[in-house]
C-alpha cells in the first residue's frame, strides 16, 4: 500500500480491529477511572463524579509525597541496575555463535512462563535465614574451616529490607531490559565499531562514543519498559519488604481493596500517569534537541 | 495437513464451549420459573470447606456446586461491589456482613427453607451486626492472636511481646491488615478495638512506630509460614493458620494475650443478584446439617458455630484452646464493627505507619 488515502477500505478494515480493541479495553476503562478521580463516594458503593479536586489535593500530602518519592527512587535504582545488568547479556547474546542465539534468548524469556506470584515466592526460599543463600554460605564457611577459626556462621538477612525489594525488582523486569537492547544492538552496523577502533580509539572509547550512541534507542525503549511498571509495583515490595516496604502502588492497591476509596485510588494512579507522561515529553524534547544539535 | 481434521473439530468444540460459556453467562434471575436449575455458584476462602462437602451436597440434591476462591474480605468486597457477577453463596466476616447489609447487596434469607437453623450455637442464634439472623448464618469463628515458638519465647501472654517487641527484636512478625493491628495496639493500651477517639489512635499509632524497629515484617497471609520457617519467633496471626502448623511442628503454640483480642465470626449469605436463590437456600441448610457440618469443622479444624456439628466432634477438637478458648479468654475478646470513618482513619494511619 503506498498511500492509506488511496486505499481507505484496506486502512479502515486493517485498523479496525486495533482500533476497537484500543477503544473498548483501554480508552474506555482508562476514561471511567479518570473521571472517578474527580468524584467523591456518596456511600459505601456509589461514587458520583462531581469535578472535586480533593482527590489530588489529598495526593500531596507529605505522607504520599514521601512515598512517591521513595517508589521514585527505588524504582530508578533498580532500573539503573537491571540496564547495567542487561547491557552485557544482550552484547553476549548478539556476538554469540548464531545457532546459539535461540537458546540464549530462550533462557532469557523462559522466566516469564512461571507466574510472577510464584517467581516471587522461589526469592523467599532462596534468600530467607534458612534458605538456600545461606546455607551455600553456611557450607562455604565450614569448608574454610571459618567455624574453627572465627565462630559458627551467622545467616545473613538478606529479606524484608530495600535491597531484597531492589534485587526482586531487577529479577522481575530483567527480561523486558534484554529484549529491546537486544533488538537494536544485534541491528548495529559492526563497520563502524571496526572504524572506531581503526582510527586508534581504545576500546574504552568506542564503548561510550560510538556503541552507546548508536545502541541508545535499546537503552530507552528499555528503561521506558521497565521503570514505569515498577513505579506501580505492590507485589514485590508486599512480599519482600519490611516494615518500611510500602510503595505507591501498595497504597493504591490499598485504595481499591480495604480502604474502600477508589476515587483517591484513581487520583493516585493518574498522578504516576502524568508523572510518567511529563517524562516521556522531556525526553522527546531533549530527544529533539541533541537530534538538532549533532545534526543526524 | 494430517492435523488439519483435529483443528476442525477443536474449533466446533471450541464454538460448543463458548455457547456453553453464554448459558453459564445469563445470570438471569429464574425466579420466575418453577425449577432452578441444578447449579450453584459458590465463593469462598480457600481451604474452607469440608473435603467431601461439596461432592456430598451434590449427591444429596443433585445440585452442582462450582466454587471460586477469594483471599480477602476486601477482595470479595470490591468483586462485588460494581453488581453480583453471578455467586450464590458468599462467605464474609462479620464486619463486611455489616457493612454489605448497609449497601444493600445482600439477600434477605428465608429461614423457613433453613430448619437446620436450629442446630446454631445460643450464642450465634443472634448477632449485633445482623439482628435477626435475617441476611446471614454463622459459620466459622476464631480468634486474633500470638502464635509463637514455644523454645524460644517466653512471654507470649501479653501483646507487649510483638507491639513493644524489645524482647525478641528482629524476630517478629506483625500481620498486613492495618484495621487489625492498630485494632489490637488499642487494645493493648486499654481501649476498645474499634476505638476512633483522636487521642486513643495517636498513641496507639505512636506505639506501633516506636516498635517497628523490632519487627522483621508486616506479614500479607503466610506469617505462620514464617514461623514454620524459622525466620521468625513470634507472629501476630489468626487461630486457624497457627493450629495448622502446629500439626506440623511440636515447638509452635498459639495463644490469646491477656489484654484481649478480635473475636472474629464468618457467615455464609447469598448476595442481591444471585442467579439460584432456591439452590442456595438448600446449601445453607445443608452446611448446617450436624453430619455435613462435623465433615467440615473436621477439614478445617476451626470452631464451628453449629452445635450440633459440635457435639459429633471428638475430644480432641472440642478441647483444644487453640480453636475453642475458655469464656474467660472470649469475654475480653471483641468483635470488629463496621463503620465508614473507622476504615477511612485506620487506612490513613495505617498508611503514615509504614512511611514512618
Amino acid at each position: 500500500m503506498e498511500n492509506w488515502k488511496e486505499n481507505r477500505i484496506v486502512f479502515w478494515v486493517t485498523a479496525l480491529p486495533g482500533v476497537f480493541w484500543l477503544t473498548v479495553f483501554f480508552l474506555i476503562p482508562l476514561a471511567l477511572i479518570w473521571g472517578m478521580s474527580f468524584g467523591e463516594k456518596t456511600s459505601i458503593v456509589d461514587i458520583e463524579v462531581t469535578g472535586t479536586l480533593a482527590n489530588y489535593v489529598r495526593s500531596f500530602e507529605s505522607v504520599y509525597v514521601q512515598i512517591i518519592w521513595k517508589s521514585i527512587w527505588i524504582s530508578a535504582l533498580s532500573c539503573a541496575l537491571c540496564l547495567a545488568i542487561a547491557y552485557p547479556i544482550a552484547f553476549g547474546i548478539c556476538f554469540s555463535p548464531p545457532k546459539w542465539r535461540p537458546l540464549l534468548l530462550l533462557l532469557i524469556i523462559l522466566p516469564f512462563w512461571i507466574n510472577l506470584l510464584i517467581r516471587t515466592y522461589a526469592l523467599i526460599a532462596v534468600f530467607r535465614t534458612r534458605g538456600t543463600l545461606n546455607f551455600l554460605l553456611e557450607w562455604l564457611w565450614n569448608l574454610a574451616f571459618m567455624d574453627k577459626l572465627i565462630g559458627p556462621y551467622q545467616p545473613l538477612e538478606l529479606l524484608y529490607n530495600n535491597g531484597a525489594v531492589i534485587v526482586g525488582m531487577v529479577y522481575v523486569f530483567m527480561p523486558f531490559m534484554v529484549l529491546p537492547l537486544y533488538a537494536t544492538i544485534e541491528r548495529l552496523d559492526r563497520s563502524y565499531l571496526e572504524a572506531s577502533l581503526d582510527l586508534g580509539a581504545s576500546q574504552w572509547t568506542t564503548f561510550w562514543k560510538v556503541t552507546v550512541p548508536l545502541t541508545m534507542p535499546g537503552i530507552v525503549s528499555g528503561v521506558i519498559l521497565v521503570f514505569i511498571p515498577m513505579l506501580g509495583m505492590f507485589l514485590v515490595p508486599d512480599l519482600l519488604g519490611g516494615t518500611n516496604a510500602i510503595m505507591i502502588g501498595n497504597v493504591i492497591t490499598d485504595q481499591f481493596k480495604a480502604a474502600n476509596d477508589w476515587p483517591f485510588g484513581a487520583a493516585l494512579s493518574f498522578l504516576l500517569m502524568y508523572v510518567t507522561f511529563l517524562a516521556l515529553a522531556l525526553r522527546a524534547f531533549i530527544g529533539a534537541r541533541s537530534r538538532g544539535r549533532v545534526g543526524v | 495437513m494430517t492435523y488439519k481434521p483435529r483443528f476442525m473439530t477443536s474449533r466446533r468444540s471450541l464454538l460448543k464451549g463458548t455457547g456453553a460459556a453464554f448459558i453459564g453467562l445469563t445470570f438471569m434471575p429464574y425466579k420466575s420459573m418453577a425449577e432452578e436449575e441444578k447449579k450453584l455458584n459458590f465463593y469462598n476462602w480457600d481451604t474452607y470447606i469440608g473435603e467431601n462437602t461439596l461432592a456430598d451436597f451434590n449427591s444429596a440434591t443433585g445440585i452442582e456446586v462450582k466454587m471460586d476462591l477469594y483471599a480477602d474480605n476486601a477482595e470479595l468486597f470490591a468483586k462485588l461491589k460494581e453488581g453480583n457477577p453471578g455467586y450464590d453463596v458468599i462467605v464474609p466476616t462479620n464486619d463486611y456482613v455489616e457493612r454489605m447489609i448497609t449497601a444493600g447487596m445482600l439477600e434477605e434469607l428465608d429461614q423457613s427453607k433453613i430448619p437446620n437453623m436450629a442446630n446454631i450455637a445460643d450464642a450465634f442464634k443472634d448477632a449485633a451486626f445482623d439482628p435477626g439472623r435475617k441476611h446471614s448464618i454463622p459459620y466459622m469463628w476464631g480468634t486474633l492472636g500470638h502464635g509463637y515458638r514455644k523454645s524460644k519465647v517466653e512471654d507470649a501472654g501479653s501483646w507487649k511481646a510483638s507491639l513493644v517487641g524489645e524482647t525478641h527484636s528482629g524476630r517478629i512478625a506483625l500481620l498486613g491488615d492495618g484495621e487489625s493491628v492498630i485494632g489490637i495496639a488499642l487494645k493493648y493500651l486499654g481501649h476498645s478495638f474499634n476505638s476512633v477517639d483522636p487521642d486513643h489512635m495517636k498513641a496507639a499509632e505512636e506505639l506501633l512506630i516506636a516498635g517497628k524497629k523490632n519487627i522483621k515484617t508486616y506479614a500479607d497471609d503466610n506469617g505462620q509460614d514464617l514461623l514454620a520457617s524459622g525466620e521468625v519467633d513470634l507472629t501476630m496471626e489468626w487461630n486457624g493458620d497457627i493450629i495448622q502448623v502446629m500439626a506440623e511442628d511440636d515447638d509452635l503454640s498459639y495463644v490469646v494475650p491477656e489484654e484481649g483480642s478480635l473475636l472474629w465470626q464468618d457467615c455464609v449469605c447469598i448476595p442481591k443478584g444471585a442467579p439460584h436463590p432456591n439452590n442456595a437456600h438448600a446449601f445453607l441448610n445443608y452446611i448446617l446439617d450436624a453430619d455435613a457440618g462435623a465433615h467440615i469443622a473436621d477439614t478445617i479444624q476451626y470452631a464451628t458455630a453449629n452445635a450440633a456439628a459440635k457435639a459429633k466432634m471428638s475430644e480432641e477438637y472440642t478441647s483444644n484452646p487453640g480453636i475453642f478458648p475458655s469464656d474467660e479468654v472470649i469475654a475480653k475478646c471483641e468483635p470488629s464493627l463496621y463503620s465508614e470513618e473507622k476504615t477511612k482513619l485506620r487506612s490513613e494511619s495505617w498508611t503514615r505507619i509504614q512511611a514512618a
